[in-house]
């Protein structure tokens, strides 16, 4: 090989070291800060031991972003917040000023923009989620398109604090649940068993490893029409979806049995209480785009019972815990059926071994 | 040649609304008629708008790399390209961010340059992993624009894919949070550059993720999101200025203080005196972190800092959902001797998964099938009763080496005492 076809060897660097990038009072004051407070919805104060102060402003995006937005948040930070950004993990845009007189401006023109200032304390923050139909291979649903639709309906609690407690959302495309856990999480779950491409299999799938991916052993190898193919027992498939990724030509997907369903309950943090899972509370809701109305509206009603009912610092499932199961289905009218009740291993532990009832 | 703009009325709805709009981003793009991915962004508007009429993904994996790494490219060949042929091939660099999301302007101008060049015009700022996604590229641009974003001039890598260590994300941490109880940029950096070569070659049983919070609030969602969690904390009482607590007082009221600081502690470990000073019960406290949440003024963590290490959170495939589980209640992290003991402990980890666990299973898995005791036993850590929520309440088990195992308990604690001791 001549030197000009000669391919180019990665440089193996890494994780960058993000100083270079760092805000340069962020920097100085690295590991040195005292406290904070939040002076108003979307904005936080940090100040340093070493006296300094740095305002964080923080603003919403559309994660998903071309190269005229990017560019526009970087316009904004050259003019109004000292050339540096950083993310959250929730795409939110931080913006961080050494003075206070640059807080409004930086404010006013971010709005201006249609970047709304707000997701900190106690508000609903952007919804964390995955790629959908935009990007991902075995998606059930879009991710995007679910989110702009959701934060379009929950704006004014994004931009103010008056939640009992941060609300964390998140949103995933199929059963794997890569957004991950949340106070309410709306996922696709599945209600049919896949439908197979028997031409297709032998070819496409290592069948003994989709044999093995099986949570329930519902599957195993079939000849079909003459052909090596697999089959799936239906009536121990529990509509995971679990076959679908390594083996393509078991669509678990489809235009009707594709739903939603609605979790709460999820929690990262250890404050107060540990961290939690979040639970089914209703399934079988309409994979509805482009705006998934249907989704939005019981959202929305959870959201809005547990911002009514829930006390200061509670979180969705603190509250839920408060208050009981029994009340929860009644506040937010949501039917409780023999779905809710796990039967997975384990599943013992869930059920109510007290003579505690709520009446 | 320029193509003609597809019809979307599906996604032009989602151009209404007060929330930054995606699909006004991608218009945008395939609008810049003099660029290169113009093409490329109308067909692939043409696509997501037939995904959105038949409630259907189009897309397919396959083999894309660049020369030298085995995995971070994430292949995406359309089954529809008759159709959509201009983004017939929209591969995504998975690309690893600074630790803990810092930008400058200056960096994010050069990321927009390459892929203005090479690529979409669209970025994804972050995944769900911490990757920024340079999502759509063709396969022959794959390589032109990782070799300009791995250059000297603008120093990225790529993250991890497939069965491999995957890209890791810090907190905000020590450089904008008071609450921060070690080094989440030293600890990221020093353990997965150390390992990147089961990122960017997978031959792991599958993917393995580290996650590092600088205290229990836990921002990176450490617990549930990763294999091996780093939650940052501290041993010794936490700090109380009582001045500031006194001030809190008397600015919010006693029914403030005792509803939404005192009675919330999980553990009890709060009293307001009389004087409406706090008094805390350091040996009953867990550092759940709520009353510093509250109270940022007035506490704040302990002096003697370091991180507790949970192994084996994971989402539902295939055994159902993992939080971590304490593997090491404590551990310090203050001299660079103890960073590279953390890394020596993430080695023994990755290397036991990588040599036992069955294709396909994640690390909380393969303890969930072979249990804690041995695990530990494994990987050379002495067991604790903080690993535990309560001791075990079945009878099923064989305990005819009892005496050994207890002596093991009174050594241990001995030695420790020893070691107190000597230190003083």
């Amino acid at each position: 090989m001549n030197q000009a076809t000669q391919p180019r060897r990665p440089v193996e660097s890494g994780v960058p070291d993000p100083f270079p990038h760092m805000h340069p009072v962020l920097k100085k004051n690295y590991g040195n800060w005292k406290w904070h407070d939040r002076p108003r919805p979307g904005v936080l104060r940090h100040v340093s031991h070493s006296g300094d102060t740095v305002w964080t402003v923080r603003a919403g995006t559309q994660r998903q972003m071309d190269i005229h937005t990017i560019r526009k948040l970087c316009d904004i930070a050259d003019e109004y917040a000292e050339s540096h950004v950083r993310f959250t993990v929730r795409s939110n845009c931080e913006f961080m000023v050494s003075e206070e007189s640059k807080v409004a401006p930086l404010i006013e023109k971010l709005e201006s923009e249609g970047f709304p200032v707000g997701g900190t304390g106690n508000s609903v923050s952007m919804i964390s989620h995955t790629q959908g139909w935009l990007h991902c291979d075995i998606p059930g649903t879009d991710a995007s398109g679910v989110v702009k639709a959701l934060m379009d309906e929950i704006y004014h609690d994004f931009k103010h604090e008056e939640m009992p407690n941060r609300v964390r959302l998140t949103t995933s495309c199929c059963q794997i649940n890569c957004g991950g856990q949340g106070d309410i999480a709306i996922n696709v779950q599945y209600t049919k068993p896949p439908k197979i491409n028997h031409d297709l299999v032998a070819n496409v799938c290592e069948r003994p490893a989709v044999v093995a991916r099986c949570p329930v052993a519902a599957i195993r190898p079939a000849l079909v029409d003459g052909k090596p193919s697999l089959e799936v027992d239906e009536k121990k498939c529990i509509c995971c979806g679990a076959c679908y990724p390594p083996c393509p030509p078991m669509q678990i997907n489809s235009e009707e049995s594709t739903k939603l369903a609605i979790w709460v309950g999820g929690k990262h943090s250890n404050a107060r209480s540990k961290p939690t899972f979040h639970k089914l509370v209703a399934a079988g809701i309409p994979n509805n785009p482009p705006r998934w109305p249907e989704a939005a509206e019981i959202v929305k009603k959870i959201l809005y019972a547990y911002k009514e009912d829930g006390r200061p610092w509670e979180r969705m499932g603190e509250w839920i815990e408060r208050i009981g199961w029994p009340r929860f289905f009644e506040m937010t009218d949501l039917a409780f059926t023999r779905h809710h009740i796990d039967d997975w291993r384990g599943a013992r532990r869930s059920l109510n071994a007290s003579a505690h009832v709520h009446f | 040649m320029t193509k003609k703009m597809h019809d979307t009325p599906l996604l032009d709805e989602l151009e209404s609304g007060p929330w930054p709009s995606f699909v006004t981003g991608l218009k945008r793009l395939a609008k810049d008629d003099d660029k290169p991915y113009a093409n490329m962004m109308k067909d692939l508007l043409g696509q997501l708008e037939h995904s959105y009429k038949t409630k259907l993904g189009y897309w397919k994996g396959g083999t894309v790399s660049v020369f030298g790494y085995g995995g971070g490219i994430i292949p995406r060949f359309s089954e529809v390209a008759e159709d959509y042929p201009e983004s017939k091939e929209f591969h995504t660099l998975r690309v690893q961010p600074p630790s803990g999301m810092h930008y400058s302007t200056n960096l994010l101008r050069k990321m927009c340059d390459v892929w203005e060049k090479h690529g979409s015009g669209l970025i994804a700022l972050h995944g769900q992993s911490g990757d920024i996604m340079f999502q759509g590229a063709t396969t022959e641009n794959v390589q032109k624009a990782f070799d300009e974003l791995n250059s000297e001039d603008i120093g990225l890598d790529l993250g991890g894919a497939g069965p491999a260590l995957r890209t890791s994300v810090a907190c905000v941490g020590h450089a904008r949070c008071e609450q921060s109880c070690y080094d989440e940029v030293k600890a990221h950096r020093r353990i997965i550059n150390e390992f990147l070569d089961e990122m960017h070659r997978p031959a792991l049983p599958y993917k393995f993720k580290f996650k590092f919070s600088g205290c229990p609030n836990d921002c990176s969602n450490a617990i549930h999101r990763s294999d091996f969690a780093v939650i940052g904390t501290w041993k010794d009482d936490m700090k109380v200025d009582q001045d500031e607590v006194k001030a809190f007082v008397k600015k919010n009221g006693r029914k403030h203080m005792i509803d939404q600081v005192i009675s919330m502690c999980p553990t009890r470990a709060l009293s307001l005196n009389d004087d409406d000073t706090l008094e805390v019960d350091n040996k009953s406290c867990v550092r759940c972190m709520h009353c510093l949440n509250v109270m940022t003024k007035a506490l704040s963590p302990g002096d003697e800092r370091g991180a507790t290490i949970l192994i084996g959170g994971k989402r539902s495939l295939k055994i159902g959902d993992l939080m971590g589980t304490v593997v090491v209640p404590f551990f310090k992290l203050e001299t660079d001797e103890d960073y590279e003991a953390l890394t020596e402990l993430a080695e023994t980890v990755i290397d036991f998964f990588a040599e036992n666990a069955l294709e396909h299973e994640r690390v909380g898995e393969t303890i969930d099938r072979i249990g804690l005791a041995n695990f530990l036993e494994a990987i050379g850590v002495e067991v604790n009763p903080n690993m535990i929520s309560h001791p075990r309440t079945s009878s099923y088990v064989r305990t005819d080496d009892w005496d050994e195992e207890a002596d093991k308990w009174y050594r241990h604690k001995a030695e420790k005492k020893g070691s107190a001791e000597a230190a003083e």
